[in-house]
């Protein structure tokens, strides 16, 4: 018996998206051909653009298709830097929140590393929020000098779920750029792209249903980006390669019902994991979920995130005592070739680098039971009593 | 039992794990993470902890199905094993980093995590036996495979260390665990054997210590004080050594000079004749006995550098300290290497050489006096 409790990782594909992926791998075509049988795939790109565009309102010609968030992250920070650089050098400044996904703070570190680039880190609070003052006051020190603000929709750590359209009402004032990392929100929060008022926004298909290897960028069409991958100039010239007919397809399947069901997964998951972190934390008066958590609320956490601070433990000891018991979850901790670090979106929350050990990301999906919660309940306090000892003499 | 396999990457743990999982074992195999920094993890070409050795350790553990972990000990490893290194290195001593590894990580930290979370022993690739004996302890032996033997860097292993130890490879020669590991599909079959040691990449040690101490200027002197040439730090030199000395002036007798001490406190290294290498008489410190610590005088083989010779001799121990009074005189004993003492192919004990001396009278009834002596001092 095995409890699957690392939805945020990747989630299992969902039936109606697998088969319309079977269906179209079955299927010749390359939509950049122009013959009928290219024409047929070409069909099914631009329609299944068109539904993921309606399910994130945004406009279909704003959808770049990339392989997922890694790419698209990369595409939005590097493409966006260096056509602004290209316009204006004096704009080399990056505002980027500090909880970011590596694939965000990556090419951060490349672009100063290589490109000239500059950064302020925008600091977040306890929660993981960050206060659109921070991000007024971090222009407003050299509005001119910036590039793009990034800042992640919501957080594949901890969950917290950022308002978004609060920073793009400051940068809009400014007309900067901003680009928002909604791996994690799409399809589990209401995402609504023009709404926001992002400029640039990264979601990927395998978090919410789909399969791994697709993503998009929605990207607003005044939005200049240099292209990272160069060919045969699909997607508006910004992404060149060959169009993944079949991921694409089952990615949109994916997203649609995703958002067809929110409210009613909201729910359920919402209920899911209150009853975990309640129960987890009735297990030991020093557990504690880490961001922000209210019970019943889906809306300023992911309702399928419970992030738990074990102190006293190492979050790898946990994660190997619970895989033992049949119970797959994830240390939320970065891993630096293999090896835990203290993660650094708990380190940017101002928890401990000591409690940051004892992380426990345990991610809730549309497969997950009452009876996932029931065996992680069971299993929490040996592995926890073992992690403790082993912890004590490291 | 539930074993964790230390798994470095290369073909003899791998080999190991496997020997352990068809022996009917419950088997998690782990990776130590020893290196402090990623970009050695990324970029070091050798060694036992780059990021190629991990995965290839993490490839085998999936193609026998067992769980797969990276265990970070760089702190511990650094503290214990990297700046005990250095600091042995400046006290004018060759220290030998994997003995001291085995005894502070891989059979302690190691160990004792694992005994934490619930496994009951600790399986490594390590080349030597552990033999159940009359009385039902378990001894350590040298391995059947004398070229690859590392019993020598595991004589700091106490009785309760080898209770949770299992070298499942000490009865088997090496070519064979190649053929072994190719039979079973594990790409690292042909993988070169790691040498060296595993924190200097690139084998510089002499460089690698001039980085962490930096160079000092100092004399090259013979007995007599007369300097015979310039070295660039004294740490970098072992006695026994005859290579690199770079002397200005050649020696009056035409004789090759070894280097027969090295001077920390006034960085001097004094060189001489091989006839001044010769020692029969051996101090040990930090002994450390694989059973029962001896009582009164035990005869012995001697040995006091990996891959090295055993020598006859007679020992005894005196607390923490030990006395090794060899038949013969022997050449290369260099302070900081570990003199591991064997009953045939059983490890004794070991200690960490001190000093060591000719002396003129060693027959049996005087070293026994010498040790009533001591031990009443």
């Amino acid at each position: 018996m095995n409890a699957y409790l690392d939805h945020a990782a990747t989630t299992p594909m969902l039936p109606a998206a697998l088969a319309a992926m079977a269906e179209q791998l079955a299927i010749v075509g390359n939509p950049s051909s122009l013959h009928r049988t290219g024409r047929a795939a070409r069909r099914v790109v631009e329609e299944s653009r068109e539904r993921i565009a309606r399910e994130v309102g945004a406009r279909p010609s704003e959808v770049v298709f990339t392989s997922g968030g890694t790419e698209s992250d990369n595409l939005a920070l590097k493409g966006t830097y260096w056509a602004r650089r290209d316009a204006d050098p004096a704009r080399n400044r990056l505002l980027v929140s500090t909880a970011e996904h590596h694939a965000v703070l990556d090419c951060v570190e490349f672009l100063v590393e290589h490109e000239g680039a500059t950064v302020t880190w925008l600091e977040c609070d306890a929660d993981g929020v960050i206060d659109a003052e921070t991000v007024r006051a971090a222009i407003e020190t050299d509005p001119g000098s910036v590039a793009l603000v990034s800042a992640m929709w919501a957080n594949n750590e901890v969950g917290t779920v950022q308002n978004v359209t609060a920073i793009s009402a400051v940068t809009r004032e400014h007309g900067i750029p901003f680009h928002t990392d909604a791996v994690q929100a799409a399809g589990h929060v209401p995402v609504d792209f023009a709404a926001s008022g992002a400029d640039l926004m990264a979601i990927t298909a395998h978090k919410l249903g789909g399969p791994v290897g697709v993503g998009a960028l929605v990207a607003r069409r005044e939005a200049k980006m240099v292209p990272l991958v160069h060919g045969g100039g699909q997607e508006r010239q910004v992404r060149s390669g060959t169009l993944d007919t079949a991921g694409i397809a089952a990615f949109s399947v994916a997203l649609a019902e995703c958002v067809a069901g929110l409210e009613h997964e909201t729910a359920r998951l919402v209920a899911l994991r209150d009853d975990l972190i309640d129960r987890a934390m009735a297990l030991s008066a020093d557990i504690r979920p880490s961001g922000f958590w209210l019970r019943g609320d889906g809306t300023r956490r992911l309702p399928g995130n419970a992030h738990l601070i074990v102190p006293g433990c190492d979050g790898d000891s946990l994660l190997y005592l619970l895989d033992a018991a049949g119970i797959s979850c994830s240390t939320g901790s970065a891993c630096q070739a293999g090896v835990p670090r203290p993660s650094h979106v708990l380190l940017a929350l101002g928890v401990s680098e000591s409690d940051a050990r004892g992380a426990l990301r345990l991610t809730l999906g549309h497969t997950s039971t009452a009876s996932d919660v029931d065996a992680l309940i069971a299993a929490l306090p040996a592995a926890i009593d073992r992690a403790r000892r082993a912890r004590a003499i490291a | 039992m539930r074993v964790v396999a230390a798994m470095s990457g290369g073909v003899d743990s791998a080999v190991a794990a496997a020997r352990m999982l068809d022996a009917g074992h419950e088997v998690v195999g782990v990776h130590l993470a020893l290196s402090q920094s990623a970009a050695t993890l990324r970029e070091s070409a050798r060694g036992c902890c780059t990021i190629e050795d991990a995965g290839d350790a993490r490839r085998v553990a999936d193609r026998l199905g067992i769980p797969f972990y990276v265990w970070d000990m760089a702190a511990r490893f650094k503290r214990d094993v990297v700046d005990d290194f250095t600091r042995e290195y400046a006290a004018g001593r060759t220290p030998n980093p994997c003995l001291r590894c085995n005894e502070k990580i891989k059979f302690a930290a190691l160990l004792d995590k694992a005994l934490a979370l619930g496994f009951d022993a600790v399986a490594t690739g390590h080349y030597a036996q552990i033999v159940e004996g009359v009385d039902g302890r378990r001894e350590l032996h040298r391995a059947v495979d004398m070229a690859k033997d590392q019993s020598y860097v595991l004589g700091v292993l106490d009785e309760d260390q080898l209770a949770r130890s299992f070298f499942p490879l000490g009865d088997t020669v090496k070519p064979r665990i190649r053929e072994e590991a190719a039979e079973r599909g594990f790409y690292v079959a042909s993988k070169p054997d790691s040498h060296d040691i595993c924190f200097i990449a690139d084998g510089d040690t002499k460089g690698w210590l001039t980085r962490e101490l930096g160079a000092a200027r100092g004399e090259i002197v013979d007995s007599d004080g007369a300097v015979l040439g310039q070295h660039d730090g004294a740490f970098a030199y072992t006695v026994g050594q005859r290579r690199g000395l770079a002397l200005s002036r050649p020696a009056a007798d035409g004789q090759p000079r070894y280097v027969v001490e090295v001077r920390p406190e006034t960085n001097q290294v004094v060189v001489g004749t091989a006839e001044l290498l010769g020692v029969n008489a051996i101090t040990g410190d930090h002994a450390r006995w694989c059973g029962p610590a001896p009582t009164g005088t035990v005869r012995v083989g001697a040995q006091v550098r990996a891959h090295g010779e055993e020598f006859p001799a007679t020992a005894w121990a005196v607390g923490d300290r030990l006395e090794v009074r060899l038949d013969e005189r022997i050449r290369g004993v260099a302070p900081g290497q570990s003199v591991v003492l064997y009953d045939g192919s059983r490890v004794v004990g070991s200690a960490t050489i001190a000093a060591s001396r000719l002396e003129r009278v060693t027959t049996p009834s005087a070293t026994t006096t010498t040790t009533t002596t001591k031990d009443a001092v």
